[in-house]
């Protein structure tokens, strides 16, 4: 048997990022490599190489002894006119990073945030990165411009010192120029630029978060007014002249064949073309409407095998990772204590945790336009991983990635969920075939089948307490969902912690927080189960049980802002807190809830959550993604589920698949803790995983039941 | 097949060619340029397709381009005018009411339909009116103290 791999928080990442084999293997032939022009831009910066840097919580990814991905690179280019252009592989999906990379450069060079521009996510002119995932922008991105900008700016002043001669001591960088202390002499950056090619390696020269005057401010959205008056073209807006629109085939359940096509009515309509390549189908023409016509006159038969339902999903899981432990593939945590003798323990709990696949269902579903020229490829599309799908689209048409450019406008949303490029494969393949540039839109309905979702996951704790709430052992195992999030976070002597792979039976892959929504949940109740035992307060029961000073401080600053302690206002409403740590970032939620016992629904009443990552970049964007995740967070926590039956999805559609919406708002107050004396982490994921646990505290705290599957309440509360 | 050749727009009134079949968010998207308004569910589910025909919010999915006529239209783009925002417009921008922002037309439309019905509207008022509208960001407290902000700077008079 092999030895179980040490428990590694990067080991998800990995896993669970993505991940789906190709879809198509379409048959084209080999073409000839050809490189693409330079774009011949000034470029005053140029970073070839950077070392790993340590996020906040000194984590490192890489866990495999891989080489951290070289996706760091930065391009700073400063116009003739002084407009700064800043060049980030990075996407922009609604986390507002585009203001707050802006930021960061503005503090750093010491220039207005109106004379910066950022040009995100095009393979083309941005720098590779492997892609905009796993709260990284923030301690990695952020970072890395940071040091950029600070290095550009003493490069401004080096070049300010030697035209005037003067002692570089007495230059400062501020409002887009150098400007000397004594003679009041001041020249803009674009003036010491001009006409000059600069490189240089980048120093630490970046501003200590306690001086920042621009970065830790509300700068509202960079470009807000084009979203609020509709000018701004996400990638279903985009429009290239002769352009023809697409829809495809899609087979009759998971994994089916086709057995017969008869495509001649759609053939015979004008203007339509009709592509088959291998199980790919699929058509062009004119008008969405008329496209949508001829798919639906494409006569398919299917041959589809039978395939596991939801109703037995939980035991296919852990049935199947049974096979997988075995053969080794599991991670685990040692004991800290070597010794296996039992722990003198008063309670022992043993309980088991569900959670359902959901659907990230952005609003802007998985689109893509593609242009053919020649042998070059360009595609738009909304996706997380642009260069991942260049990529795809290289080994899908088998041409040279650079003849394949992928241009990523900011993007109605994500999760998680965009990591791939399906869309984006499958509009190149129609306009290769209609030799015209293709639009292809996915419905709702195909956005909630053909996409990957949340994984659903079995989660088992067994553990022992103390009567004086002293936690003495702790077991963990997680099938299938995920090893993000998966460790304890209380000091517990005797720590058992095992992830085990399983077979899905939809296709999987990252959601926002990825497993760390279900390890909380699971983590979290238990922990409020074992206070409830042994007759303690649940939060001060955490408190009692941890080391960790700022989770301490999170789980102390919700609670005072909540006003735990406090009385029900009436029988049928409860209170709940919960803790959490992920992606270098803590959250503690506390969260009151309005049962109707009767009629079986929960109200969310009110919500205050705690959140401290570091220095603060955006207080305003950060509340903002505090506030949208445990909105988020409740759907998942309360209604939301995929449900399947033999290879189909039986609720692909907003009507079937209940989402939050304005009358499930609560009173939202979000804390933050500013900690300037730590590096920045991210915040898109860490925020969702605290409001699950929360509410089913909380409904338990108002019922008196526990509540262990999520969702909690999918149409009435069973109690 | 009829062919629908005008709409009017925005106070304007547009030549068009187009199935009197096709939804008017596609002909208002694909043939217009006018891409404010979004596809997000085609079931009226959603919201983010609203637009105002004669004043009413509208899901453009649903409705078939020639079943408008001579009705006047409305899109987020002609909310605009002489280069001044809709207070609701400000409002958003003001309180960050948006994320990635895919919803924000639809959310926008939908509320100055509210303001025009209901110049000072409570929050159960809110509430109820956008029911219909998603944000899958989940910024809704956002936008409905956006809401409550436009209503009062423009004094219940929009």
């Amino acid at each position: 048997m092999k030895a179980p791999l040490l428990l590694d928080s990067s080991f998800e990442a990995e896993r669970y990022e993505l991940h789906a084999a190709p879809v198509y293997h379409f048959d084209l032939a080999r073409r000839d490599f050809f490189k693409v022009l330079g774009s011949g831009v000034v470029v005053l910066l140029l970073i070839e190489e950077v070392a790993a840097q340590e996020s906040g919580g000194g984590r490192r990814r890489g866990g495999f002894g891989q080489r951290r991905p070289q996706e760091l690179g930065a391009w700073l280019h400063i116009g003739e006119d002084g407009q700064v252009t800043v060049f980030t592989g990075k996407v922009e999906v609604g986390q507002n990073i585009r203001t707050s990379l802006t930021q960061v450069v503005a503090e750093e060079l010491r220039v207005p945030i109106s004379s910066i521009r950022l040009t995100m996510a095009d393979t083309e002119l941005t720098p590779y990165d492997a892609g905009t995932f796993g709260s990284r922008t923030t301690p990695d991105m952020a970072a890395q411009l940071r040091k950029v900008s600070a290095t550009a700016r003493e490069v401004l002043i080096d070049l300010a010192a030697a035209l005037w001669q003067a002692d570089r001591k007495s230059l400062a960088a501020t409002s887009g120029k150098i400007v000397h202390s004594e003679t009041k002499q001041s020249v803009g950056f674009g003036e010491l630029t001009s006409g000059r090619k600069l490189t240089k390696t980048v120093a630490d020269n970046t501003t200590p978060a306690v001086e920042w005057k621009v970065a830790g401010t509300p700068v509202p959205k960079i470009d807000g007014r084009d979203f609020v008056t509709g000018k701004h073209k996400y990638t279903p807006d985009v429009q290239v002249p002769g352009m023809q629109h697409g829809k495809v085939l899609r087979p009759a359940a998971f994994g089916a064949t086709l057995a017969s096509l008869d495509a001649k009515p759609a053939e015979a309509m004008p203007g339509v073309t009709v592509v088959r390549d291998g199980e790919f189908v699929g058509v062009t023409a004119p008008n969405e409407h008329l496209a949508a016509q001829a798919i639906a006159a494409i006569r398919a038969e299917w041959k589809t095998a039978p395939q596991i339902s939801d109703s037995e999903l939980f035991d296919h899981l852990k049935g199947k990772s049974a096979d997988v432990q075995r053969s080794g593939d599991s991670i685990a945590q040692k004991p800290d204590s070597s010794e296996d003798k039992p722990p003198a323990a008063e309670h022992k709990l043993q309980q088991t945790y569900t959670v359902a696949y959901v659907a990230h269902a952005p609003l802007e579903p998985r689109a893509a336009v593609a242009e053919w020229k020649e042998d070059q490829l360009t595609v738009w599309t909304g996706t997380q991983r642009p260069f991942g799908v260049r990529s795809e689209l290289a080994q899908a048409f088998r041409i040279p990635e650079e003849r394949v450019r992928v241009i990523v406008p900011d993007t109605g949303s994500g999760y998680g969920g965009k990591h791939t490029g399906e869309a984006a494969v499958e509009a190149a393949r129609l306009a290769r075939a209609a030799q015209k540039p293709v639009k292809l839109v996915w419905t709702r309905e195909e956005e909630f089948t053909w996409a990957y979702f949340r994984p659903a996951g079995v989660i088992e704790i067994t553990s022992s307490v103390e009567d004086d709430g002293t936690i003495t052992a702790w077991e963990f195992h997680n099938y299938n969902s995920g090893g993000s999030g998966i460790r304890a976070l209380y000091h517990i002597p005797n720590q058992k912690t095992e992830f085990h792979q399983a077979h899905s039976p939809l296709r999987q892959g990252s959601y926002r927080a990825l497993a760390s929504t279900a390890n909380h949940f699971a983590r979290e109740s238990h922990i409020d189960e074992l206070a409830r035992l042994v007759k303690l307060d649940p939060l001060g029961f955490r408190l009692k049980n941890l080391q960790d000073a700022r989770l301490r401080a999170v789980l102390e600053a919700a609670a005072k802002t909540f006003g735990w302690g406090k009385n029900k206002p009436s029988p049928d409403h409860g209170f709940g807190v919960a803790g959490g740590f992920e992606k270098g970032a803590y959250v503690a939620t506390c969260a009151e809830v309005a049962v109707d016992r009767v009629g079986g629904t929960v109200k969310v009443v009110r919500v205050v959550q705690a959140f401290e990552c570091g220095a603060v970049l955006n207080p305003d964007h950060l509340k903002n993604q505090n506030e949208g995740a445990i909105l988020m967070g409740m759907g998942g926590a309360l209604f939301e589920a995929v449900r399947f039956d033999n290879g189909k999805i039986l609720n692909p559609r907003f009507s079937r698949y209940r989402v939050p919406r304005f009358s499930d708002s609560p009173e939202i107050e979000v804390v933050l803790l500013d900690r300037k004396d730590l590096p920045s982490t991210g915040a898109g994921e860490t925020p969702i995983v605290g409001i699950a646990p929360a509410l089913g505290n909380a409904i338990c705290d108002a019922t008196g039941v526990r509540l262990r599957s999520l969702p909690m309440a999918p149409k009435a509360l069973k109690i | 097949m009829p062919k629908v050749t005008e709409l009017h727009v925005n106070g304007k009134t547009l030549g068009v060619d187009a199935d009197s079949e096709r939804s008017l968010l596609s002909v208002l998207r694909d043939d217009l340029d006018l891409t404010g308004a979004k596809y997000g569910c085609g079931e009226g589910q959603c919201g983010a397709c609203t637009v105002l025909i004669e004043g009413t919010p509208t899901h453009s999915c649903l409705t078939q381009v020639g079943k408008v006529g001579q009705k006047k239209i409305i899109t987020i783009e002609g909310l605009e005018q002489h280069g001044r925002l809709h207070p609701l417009q400000e409002a958003f921008l003001e309180i960050g009411a948006m994320q990635c922002a895919y919803c924000t037309a639809g959310m926008v439309m939908s509320g100055v339909a509210l303001l025009r019905r209901t110049p000072n509207p409570s929050r159960e008022d809110i509430v109820r009116s956008m029911e219909g509208n998603i944000c899958r960001c989940g910024t809704y407290p956002r936008i409905i103290a956006a809401i409550q902000r436009a209503a009062a700077t423009s004094g219940g008079a929009k």
